[in-house]
């Protein structure tokens, strides 16, 4: 007989998160993804005014904050075929680096560790012997046994006191942690460090958008005109402040993250053969060394991967009616009689919820369970995300990605099957965090260079007044968010926002079945993991947090009609 | 790991680090100096921090982005690893906690149960009211439920952020999950509202260290806003307000006055009719705010600032703010009168500026004559 669990909250996520996994055995038989927040900011957004929409949309999410408005200005610029200047896409490309690699390196150290670092085994660590291999995996300066000595009573003190805080009920002394004690004490010494440096790295925002979270973009460039004779504007003490910033990111990849999630990966190889999944993989690319517009330049290369056939890169149309859908078979929505998937342009939604009614111990997963749409390309449920963007490069066959996987699974002495897993998903993350670092820093150059060659434009306000748009427009714009393949996708009429529709990464992965019963990432990911104590399910939390999720993002609303959504009566 | 129930206080904690009576009044000067207080106020912050024991912290997230969690990891003084380890006791958040599901649940009950009247609860993000709360629901129960339980227990309760102060972004017409700010679902409950989108990292901060320094509630305005950080608008405080009373203004983005970094006004900054501290305080350590990067305030912190008719629309007074009490209605009257007097002031500036441009012109031909 199979015993159904349940987490929930799933924490260290963005949002909120159920799982219910069936387990048999000691492993997983069957598993229920469910998203049960929903806000309704695409029905929000209806009627407004298009320049508006990237603050709507970038309070989609905090976490993954600037990649909805950057989506939302470039849906608009598509729309209204607006042009922006190269040094308004160079900031662009510059902010959302930063973004990348602050995102990765919070969701390693903030959100990832704790599934595989035993806090309190690190006070048992020597502190010398510490000192010894962190010294050996890397040139970061913060290494002195006193270092991890005074961290160590520092911790000691605080577990002392009796009060664990955000420690507390953690899986400690879990069967499936396997960290020596040194290694827990260094990679606790760089989850502090890690939070005292993310609030540098985001600096770059709030230097070209004026704060951080939640940056301001604008339609047409950039709003932080370059005025080299001007205190207010981006002049050349903001530029090398940006600079040093990226420098400093840089650093702290290569000196830092990486090391240890090389230090890390090799006690877990056993997870570079559990949580695979779909082995379906989206990208749509970006971040352009000529623009948003040239996508043969992008640095992260479009396309899909199906059935981990890395031989094949198939070309996505994200314009393509018949291409990407979504689907409410088994999602708290309504569709009209006769739709099955829908485009996002027609995208069509109202929510119903039918779930039992709260307080409730088991969602009925036979019937609709989760506020996510299920979205699909060309009928397959597909993966997004950086081990999707890792592996459509490498099978694009760019020397940058080969160099870094190739060299990464020679040092962990895996196969190439290897990446195929949870262990994988996780080392795709640092493997473009590398690579990343080094592309931001060439968009500062570029950007520097423009500057020297007379170039200062940042924002193209030709066709920023309404009266000069057509009647009717419509455009989609995409990035490349942290967690995977975002697309916007608007619909504009007399000016106003007639239809507006997100499909995001999240909802790829942690989507419901569809209606033929098909499995999205995470219920496929989840299939056959090992539970050690069912009472403490940290492998769930494991292949969940490899995909680093964020439910704000995934849910959302949207309806046809613009009307009230009725009360509904519930079960 | 069990909780004791005993707890040891900063001063306590800081001794058994190895750090001297001397560094702790250091800290303690810092803090006081931090908060604005003179000397006096110095053994005031000492004598708090040496007899209170850390205040366990349940920080609830609703309908809301994580913004305000984000902001909060990056205030700079205090910085949060300090926080978490040495200042409160941050024993339910979904963001950064050790534990899921059951064992999360467990640590909110157990704060809840040996803290009962001594814990501060911190809720981001609204309530969906609509459909009997189904729109968020977390372990099972629903997000009005947990709310009303978990504040009866509580000594203060923050509400973080917009959406926990006025509803934010879902709460925007037609607000189609019913969504709610805090004080409205708990009546007779102070809440200290500190609205933003999301707010300040060190205004969180400053916020929380208020309470663990005093063991009091910050003094707050007549809509529950801390007055040390909402108590001036924008526009007052904003360093670019010379060439809005000179009739300097951008005309549109990017242009050569954009580039002089002239008042924003006429591109629809609503700094004058924003109460909020990013003139001073700054985003981010005093790096840069959203004005001195070039794009206007657009009022993230005011009640009903998305319906308030577009962001690039020269500043209107808000519709919803302050509709609530007779003190309210004062303030609404007044943002009307400012609303009138900002345009009075701009017509004003612009007659100015044209003298202005005169006289320049007028005396750039003297001089050339002198020449």
């Amino acid at each position: 007989m199979s015993q159904r669990i349940v987490v929930d909250p799933i924490t260290r996520i963005e949002g909120h998160l159920r799982v219910e996994a069936d387990i048999q055995n000691g492993k997983i038989t069957d598993a229920f993804s469910s998203g049960t927040m929903v806000r309704g900011i695409e029905k929000i957004l209806r009627g407004r005014d298009p320049r508006d929409a990237w603050a709507f949309v970038g309070r989609v999410c905090g976490v993954c904050t600037t990649v909805h408005s950057l989506a939302s200005v470039r849906a608009v610029e598509d729309a209204l075929d607006i042009v922006i200047p190269p040094n308004a896409e160079l900031v662009r490309n510059i902010m959302f680096g930063t973004q990348y690699i602050h995102d990765h390196v919070v969701h390693f150290y903030h959100l990832h560790a704790l599934d595989w670092v035993d806090v309190v085994s690190a006070l048992k660590a020597d502190p010398k012997k510490a000192s010894e291999i962190a010294q050996s995996i890397s040139n970061w300066p913060k290494s002195s046994p006193g270092y991890f000595s005074d961290l160590q009573k520092r911790l000691g003190s605080f577990v002392e006191s009796g009060q664990l805080g955000i420690f507390a009920n953690g899986y400690w002394g879990h069967p499936a942690y396997k960290l020596p004690p040194e290694v827990n004490l260094i990679a606790v010494a760089h989850y502090l460090e890690a939070l005292e440096w993310q609030k540098e790295i985001v600096k770059v925002h709030t230097i070209f958008g004026g704060k951080n979270p939640h940056p301001n973009y604008l339609v047409g460039g950039m709003a932080c005109s370059i005025g080299l004779d001007d205190v207010s504007a981006i002049n050349a003490e903001r530029l090398a402040y940006v600079g040093q910033l990226l420098e400093d990111a840089k650093e702290f990849v290569n000196q830092v993250y990486i090391p240890d999630l090389l230090a890390i990966a090799p006690y877990y190889l056993d997870w570079g053969g559990i949580g695979g999944g779909l082995g379906n993989y989206l990208v749509y690319g970006d971040l352009g060394a000529n623009g948003y517009r040239d996508p043969s330049a992008y640095k992260f290369p479009a396309g899909a991967i199906l059935n981990k056939d890395l031989s094949k890169v198939h070309e996505v149309d994200m314009r393509a009616d018949a291409e990407i859908q979504e689907f409410i078979d088994n999602s708290w929505y309504e569709y009209p009689a006769d739709a099955k998937g829908l485009h996002p342009w027609k995208g069509e939604t109202d929510i119903k919820y039918t779930g039992p009614k709260p307080p409730f111990e088991h969602l009925d997963t036979k019937q609709k369970y989760s506020y996510l749409k299920t979205p699909r390309w060309k009928g397959n449920a597909m993966e997004v995300g950086p081990l999707a963007r890792v592996l459509v490069g490498y099978a694009s066959g760019r020397e940058d990605f080969k160099a870094v996987v190739d060299s990464t699974l020679q040092k962990l002495n895996v196969p190439a099957a290897a990446l195929f897993s949870t262990l994988g998903r996780t080392a795709a993350r640092g493997l473009e965090s590398i690579l990343v670092a080094d592309w931001t820093l060439e968009f500062y150059n570029q950007l520097i260079s423009n500057i020297r060659n007379g170039d200062t434009r940042m924002a193209n306000m030709d066709k920023f007044d309404p009266a000069k748009w057509p009647a009717k427009a419509q455009g989609v714009g995409h990035t490349e968010a942290p967690r995977g393949a975002l697309g916007h996708w608007i619909v504009i009429e007399d000016q106003k926002i007639a239809n507006y529709q997100l499909v995001v990464p999240t909802t790829w992965n942690a989507s419901p079945r569809d209606g033929e019963g098909k499995q999205s990432a995470y219920e496929s990911a989840l299939m056959n993991t090992p539970v050690a104590k069912d009472q403490e399910p940290l492998e769930i939390l494991r292949t969940i947090h490899s995909f680093d999720p964020c439910l704000a993002c995934a849910v959302h609303l949207y309806d046809e009609e613009g009307k009230q959504v009725s009360r509904v009566k519930v079960l | 790991m069990s909780l004791r129930p005993t707890r040891a206080s900063y001063y306590e904690e800081l001794r058994q680090r190895g750090y001297s009576r001397r560094d702790f009044l250091k800290f303690c000067a810092t803090v006081a100096a931090y908060l604005g207080l003179e000397a006096s106020g110095v053994s005031q912050v000492a004598h708090a921090l040496e007899t209170k024991p850390r205040i366990p912290v349940i920080w609830l997230h609703f309908q809301e982005c994580t913004c305000c969690s984000e902001s909060f990891i990056r205030s700079s003084h205090p910085i949060v690893a300090d926080i978490l380890l040495d200042k409160l006791s941050l024993d339910y958040t979904e963001t950064l906690m050790a534990a899921s599901g059951h064992q999360a649940e467990k640590c909110m009950r157990d704060t809840m149960e040996k803290y009962k009247g001594e814990y501060v609860l911190c809720i981001e993000g609204s309530v969906p009211t609509e459909a009997d709360g189904v729109y968020c629901m977390i372990g099972g129960r629903t997000s009005l439920d947990i709310l009303k339980e978990v504040a009866a227990g509580a000594k203060a309760v923050i509400a973080w952020g917009s959406c926990a102060s006025n509803g934010c972004v879902q709460s925007a017409k037609p607000n189609p999950t019913g969504a709610t700010p805090i004080h409205k679902l708990l009546g007779g409950t102070t809440v200290i509202k500190v609205p933003g989108c999301p707010p300040i990292g060190e205004v969180m901060a400053g916020v929380l260290v208020h309470i663990i320094t005093f063991g009091t509630i910050p003094e707050l305005d007549g809509i529950g806003r801390p007055k040390a950080f909402y108590s001036k608008r924008v526009h007052d405080t904003c360093y670019r307000r010379p060439f809005y009373d000179a009739g300097l203004f951008v005309e549109r983005f990017d242009d050569e006055n954009a580039q002089k970094g002239y008042c924003l006004y006429k591109v629809g900054c609503k700094g004058p009719l924003t109460y909020n501290a990013c003139g001073v305080t700054k985003w981010n350590n005093g790096t840069s705010f959203p004005i001195q990067s070039g794009h206007g305030c657009f009022g993230c912190s005011e009640e009903g600032y998305w319906d308030a008719g577009g962001l690039y629309l020269r500043a209107q007074p808000f519709p919803g703010f302050g509709i609530e009490s007779d003190a309210d209605k004062i303030g609404t009257a007044a943002a009307i009168a400012t609303g009138v007097g900002i345009a009075a002031h701009a017509v004003m500036t612009n007659i100015r500026k044209s003298r202005l441009i005169k006289n320049l012109v007028e005396e750039g031909k003297e001089a050339e004559k002198e020449l």
